[in-house]
């Protein structure tokens, strides 16, 4: 059987498989269904310093082979994360992935200062890419300078290593990874969702309260795809690919175009079980591909 | 606890227009209750690619059979409603809180009220209470005659009565129409349909003890995602619930209405 262990900065990683932010809260519901020892690691809800409430509901809206939604960041704030969420993890063998967000670049420093003491946090992923909050978030991820300036402010605090979660919604995504990497970044995770809106067929109107909402779920994948492979010949930092994963053939997919894990988001409301059946799944791929070791399919299709 | 399960269809037929009834077979069953939901992978693809959240009305543990009413009506209804006996369905369930069936005392009367496809649930709720011994009133409101369903069964159950707003079958107009001239005697009412409907009998019965059903629109339906939520009010200590694993039956005075 092939190995499927990987290494990244600060992350031992049994497998390459881990759920995306936002879209296993902080585990607890999914701890009754399967074993959380069994993933790479999870990236937790975003954090913010104080707690959220989010957006009117409606919040999500289906669209072909994918879903819009516009949640807005809820979440119960650092304090209570740090108490109470991240604690409870510590009873799984897993390395934690904190996803942090805020308004203002202070709001970065203060989450991130804390939040990378927990025992269990073994690294940040910046989201500089929310494209559901009207502060903050996505401004953070579409202008070079700025994100450059947030990782340079977030790394001097941080005790653990530092992820940049991109934007997909920019012209030229190459020029913000390779901003985030020259302020320090370790890594790069990336896609966030893409801004888009569903109509009501019947009123004209937006189907999501908010107007718009992000769009994730196999329709985003080539999209993904064609950013992570772009991405990985700018820079040197490893990659954490997602967007529209749900299957270990979209793992392989997502590593050949250079990811070095994978994350993933939607498909665990179609099919909660999905984490651990890929990571059953992967070997027997490789296997069948011939693959040894899972690093040989990292940047595959470059060479 | 909440199982994945490839349930078997065992029967399936129209009822009323666009309204379908259809009896699933699995494990899941054993720990469904009433006013509790499922949510419905209907296609294997990516379309549609979300569940759909449907609630149980009514529970057979013996033959590890449990009904389902629903409206087809979009791409996920629809196409559940071609299922053909023996077909299977990926259902994940039984899902969120249901309605305290002993909230009534034996020998009480509880007060049924449903507007539509909020009907369903009510079905396995009243029959659980009528095995505990206590009277049930229905009032039930739909939009016409076409559409309503089940109103033998209910009667077997209890008072009975049915509500059009075209005033094609039963009394003319909404629930509260008929509320209002029945002024019925009760200790305990639960509802499930529109906002407006549960908004008015907060309203009606500022005294009694209620517990009403919400539907929201879901993604993941056990909690994780925040697409469900719901604002409180002052009375509980939460600044939010969330339907899908805290509802989707609330006691009254719990959400915003
Ligand atoms: C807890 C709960 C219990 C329910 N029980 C029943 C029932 O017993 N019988 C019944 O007929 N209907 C019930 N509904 C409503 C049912 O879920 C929707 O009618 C159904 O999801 C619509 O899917 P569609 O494929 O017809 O529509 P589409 O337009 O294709 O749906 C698109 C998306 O919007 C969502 N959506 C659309 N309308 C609703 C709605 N009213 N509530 C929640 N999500 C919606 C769908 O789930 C899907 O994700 C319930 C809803 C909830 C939340
Ligand atoms: C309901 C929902 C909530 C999300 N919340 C967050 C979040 O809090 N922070 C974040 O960085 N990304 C968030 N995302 C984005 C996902 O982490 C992921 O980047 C995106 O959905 C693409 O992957 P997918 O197609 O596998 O879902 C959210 C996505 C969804 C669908
Ligand atoms: S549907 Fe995901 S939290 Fe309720």
């Amino acid at each position: 059987m092939s190995n499927i262990s990987i290494q990244l900065p600060g992350l031992e990683l049994k497998n390459p498989i881990m759920p995306a932010s936002g879209c296993f809260g902080f585990g607890r519901e999914f701890a009754n269904l399967y074993d959380l020892s069994k993933l790479g690691a999870i990236m937790i809800k975003a954090t913010t310093v104080e707690p959220r409430f989010g957006n009117p509901t409606p919040r999500v809206a289906e669209t072909p082979a994918g879903m819009l939604n516009a949640i807005g960041l809820q979440n119960p704030g650092l304090e209570k994360v740090m108490s109470e969420e991240l604690p409870w993890l510590e009873r799984f063998d897993v390395p934690i992935i904190a996803n942090v967000a805020g308004s203002l670049l202070d709001d970065y420093v203060d989450v991130a200062r804390e939040i990378s003491k927990a025992p269990n946090v073994k690294a940040l992923e910046l989201n500089i890419s929310c494209p559901n909050v009207k502060q903050g978030g996505i401004t953070f991820g579409t202008d070079a300078v700025v994100a450059r300036q947030l990782v340079e402010a977030v790394k001097a605090v941080s005790k653990v290593p530092v992820y940049v979660k991109l934007s997909p919604n920019v012209t030229n995504i190459v020029e913000i990874a390779q901003a985030v990497e020259i302020g320090g970044a370790d890594g790069i995770t990336m896609i966030n969702t893409l801004v888009g809106m569903r109509l009501d067929e019947r009123t004209g109107k937006p189907v999501i309260a908010n107007g718009t909402g992000g769009l994730s779920g196999p329709a985003v994948k080539p999209v993904a795809i064609r950013m992570v492979y772009e991405v990985y010949k700018a820079v040197e930092i490893p990659i954490i690919g997602m967007g529209g994963v749900t299957c270990a053939q979209d793992v392989i997919d997502f590593m050949s175009a250079g990811a070095s894990a994978v994350a993933v988001g939607t498909a665990n409301f179609v099919d909660p079980f999905v984490c651990p059946k890929i990571i059953e799944e992967l070997p027997k791929k490789l296997d069948e591909l011939g693959i040894e070791s899972i690093k040989d399919l990292i940047g595959r299709s470059h060479r | 606890m909440i199982q994945q399960e490839r349930m078997t269809v065992v029967q399936q037929e129209k009822i009323a227009k666009n309204i379908y009834e259809l009896t699933l077979q699995g494990e899941i069953v054993q720990d469904a209750s009433p006013g509790q939901f499922v949510h419905i992978r209907v296609s294997d693809s990516f379309e549609p690619l979300l569940r759909r959240p449907i609630s149980i009305a009514n529970i057979n543990k013996e033959s590890r059979e449990f009904t389902l009413i629903y409206r087809a009506e979009g791409r996920g209804t629809q196409s559940l409603s071609q299922k053909q006996i023996g077909d299977e369905v990926d259902v994940l369930g039984p899902l969120g809180n249901g309605f305290p069936v002993d909230a009534v005392p034996k020998g009480g009367t509880a007060l049924l009220v449903g507007g539509g496809i909020g009907v369903p649930p009510l079905y396995e709720l009243s029959k659980q209470l009528k095995a505990r011994d206590v009277r049930t009133i229905h009032v039930f409101g739909f939009a016409t005659e076409d559409v309503t369903f089940y109103e033998e069964k209910f009667s077997t159950l209890g008072d009975t009565h049915y509500v059009t707003v075209d005033g094609t079958h039963g009394t003319k107009g909404f629930v509260t129409d008929l509320l209002e001239e029945l002024t019925p005697e009760f200790d305990t009412f639960y509802a499930c349909g529109p906002l407006p409907m549960l908004r008015a009998l907060e309203n009606f019965y500022p005294e009694k003890q209620g517990f009403l059903s919400f539907e929201e629109r879901m993604g993941c339906g056990i909690g994780a995602c925040f697409a469900c939520v719901c604002k409180t009010t002052d009375k509980v200590e939460k600044d939010y619930v969330k339907v899908c694993s805290d509802g989707p039956v609330f006691a009254k005075g719990v959400v915003k209405l």
